[in-house]
């Protein structure tokens, strides 16, 4: 049974893209046939971040429109071969996506996949409603400041409402993944903490991705951070995440600033 | 939209012995609202119950005023728009624009001489439609019930009598009742009491981090309130002319 997963925020800059490469090459990397799909018409972004925009010939458009079909426009990984890409088209505004169009290219992809990810845009206009309205599962990627859950809030809220699963009385599971989290900061008090976060959105933590170079150094070669450096510790929590998304109850891990034994005994003195 | 100009009270010649206070006529000022229908009705009647099934009770104990100049309607059309509205629980208290020959004693009577004084806005509750789960039943104060928490950017209006709500209102989500609002979690966003002109409406929440407050239109925003309250259990009350918040313990 095929599973349609939307990654959203409302909120750009977030971590949409990055989070949704990174748990489609988990997933993948679990033996899972997996695609993502580039919703963000007109500013796509998905395929630089998986390393394949120098492949595209074909895109969502494309298929929605019926000017091609959906595997001349299925990019499949260099690295792994179950897992695809959908790339979106960058000429074209989301005005071209049809309600219709999404639903049919959606129902083809659930034949041929176990995962179906869903790379919404920025915002809650029409991009970000028809990525979600088939979803099974929804990822809010939130970053620890309060417009960003705010926003978050707002996406949930319309989860609740404007999807097709909603619609029919039924319920969207919703995740949240709180990402660019920077212990050091959380340690002085300048961002929010986890718990404040949890109680405002009250949605079921699925794992808390640490701001890391690791992060922006993968996106620019191309490689999703779960393939590029799996040891990585933003890696190590899009794996767990991936996990608890399968239903696996894994302890949770706050990043903390300390530093280990050894950076205790070398590393510089606070003056 | 109109408003009834105010009424100037008739100067009474003082008499030495009054065995009797002399009849004292006052004026009110209400905004009326205006209905103008337009041809087709039947897309305008569409149209209002499009309106009606978004906002149950926009229409309730309002003063509605029938301005027919531009249907420019025969006696038999009248007579079917006015038991069209009747049929919707609109209750009509004066015709604008009717010509004279199409008015029967059994109908609302002519008004005239109204000033516009803009739009009333119909609260757009499509966007963002409240749980099913939580359908309000239009009946007369009749309390609705919320079991989960208002998200940011939902809004509720319930202007038939109390709001309770379960969960939490978020920074950015809005209720608005004809009678009171209990909020059993955290208020973050703005809750709107009293709002048909009830002055005895209350706020009631469990933790106290509030947008905005207000009770039958006297209203405080957060930087009014400062952070007193702030995170507390509190019901918030009208006293004459001041909000007055206690903390509930």
């Amino acid at each position: 049974m095929a599973k349609v997963l939307v990654v959203t925020s409302g909120k750009g800059g977030v971590g949409k893209t990055t989070s949704t490469a990174a748990l489609g090459a988990a997933l993948a990397h679990g033996g899972e046939k997996v695609v993502v799909i580039d919703f963000d018409v007109g500013l796509r972004n998905l395929d630089l971040v998986m390393g394949a925009e120098r492949r595209v010939v074909f895109d969502l458009i494309n298929v929605v429109q019926g000017d091609a079909k959906l595997n001349q426009a299925l990019i499949r990984d260099k690295r792994m071969e179950n897992l695809s890409l959908l790339p979106a088209s960058q000429t074209r505004d989301k005005d071209a996506l049809t309600e219709e169009g999404v639903a049919r290219v959606l129902g083809e992809l659930r034949e041929k996949f176990d995962w179906i990810i869903c790379d919404s845009p920025a915002g809650i206009e029409r991009g970000a409603t028809l990525a979600m309205r088939h979803a099974d599962v929804a990822v809010v990627v939130t970053n620890p400041e309060v417009s960003s859950v705010r926003d978050s809030d707002r996406i949930i809220g319309l989860l609740d409402s404007k999807t097709e699963k909603a619609e029919k009385g039924e319920r969207v599971e919703k995740h949240l993944l709180l990402t660019r989290y920077d212990p050091a900061r959380a340690e002085r008090g300048e961002m929010l903490k986890v718990d404040d976060v949890l109680e405002i959105l009250s949605i079921p933590l699925i794992g808390i991705i640490p701001e890391s170079e690791e992060v922006l150094r993968a996106s620019n070669v191309g490689s999703p951070v779960t393939l590029n450096n799996p040891g990585s510790a933003p890696s190590k929590a899009y794996f767990d995440a991936v996990r608890r998304l399968k239903g696996e109850t894994v302890e949770m891990t706050i990043p903390t600033d300390r530093k280990g034994l050894f950076g205790k005994l070398f590393g510089r003195r606070a003056a | 939209m109109r408003k009834s100009g105010p009424y100037k009270e008739p100067d009474f010649v003082t008499i030495a012995v009054r065995p009797r206070p002399s009849l004292r006529f006052r004026g009110r000022s209400f905004l009326a609202l205006v209905l103008a229908p337009v041809v087709p009705l039947r897309d305008w009647l569409e149209d209002l119950d499009a309106v009606m099934k978004n906002s149950p009770g926009f229409f309730a104990d309002r003063a509605i005023l029938l301005d027919v100049s531009a249907l420019k309607p025969s006696k038999s059309e009248l007579k079917f728009l006015l038991a069209a509205l009747k049929m919707r629980d609109i209750r009509i208290i004066g015709l604008e624009g009717a010509a004279p020959q199409v008015l029967d004693p059994d109908m609302p009577g002519p008004v005239s001489g109204g000033r516009a004084a803009g739009d009333i806005e119909v609260p757009d509750l499509d966007a963002m439609p409240i749980p099913v789960a939580s359908a309000p039943q239009p009946a007369a104060n009749s309390t609705l019930l919320i079991e989960g928490s208002l998200r940011s950017g939902q809004s509720i209006l319930h202007t038939e009598g109390d709001v309770t709500i379960l969960g939490s209102v978020a920074s950015g989500a809005e209720v608005v009742a004809g009678g009171s609002i209990h909020i059993y979690g955290a208020l973050r966003g703005r809750a709107i009491a009293g709002c048909t002109g009830n002055g005895r409406a209350r706020i009631f929440c469990r933790k106290f981090e509030a947008e905005l407050i207000a009770i039958d239109g006297l209203y405080k925003t957060a930087d009014d309130l400062g952070t007193k309250f702030h995170g507390q259990p509190v019901q918030v009350n009208l006293d004459g002319d001041a909000i007055i918040l206690k903390t509930l313990d």
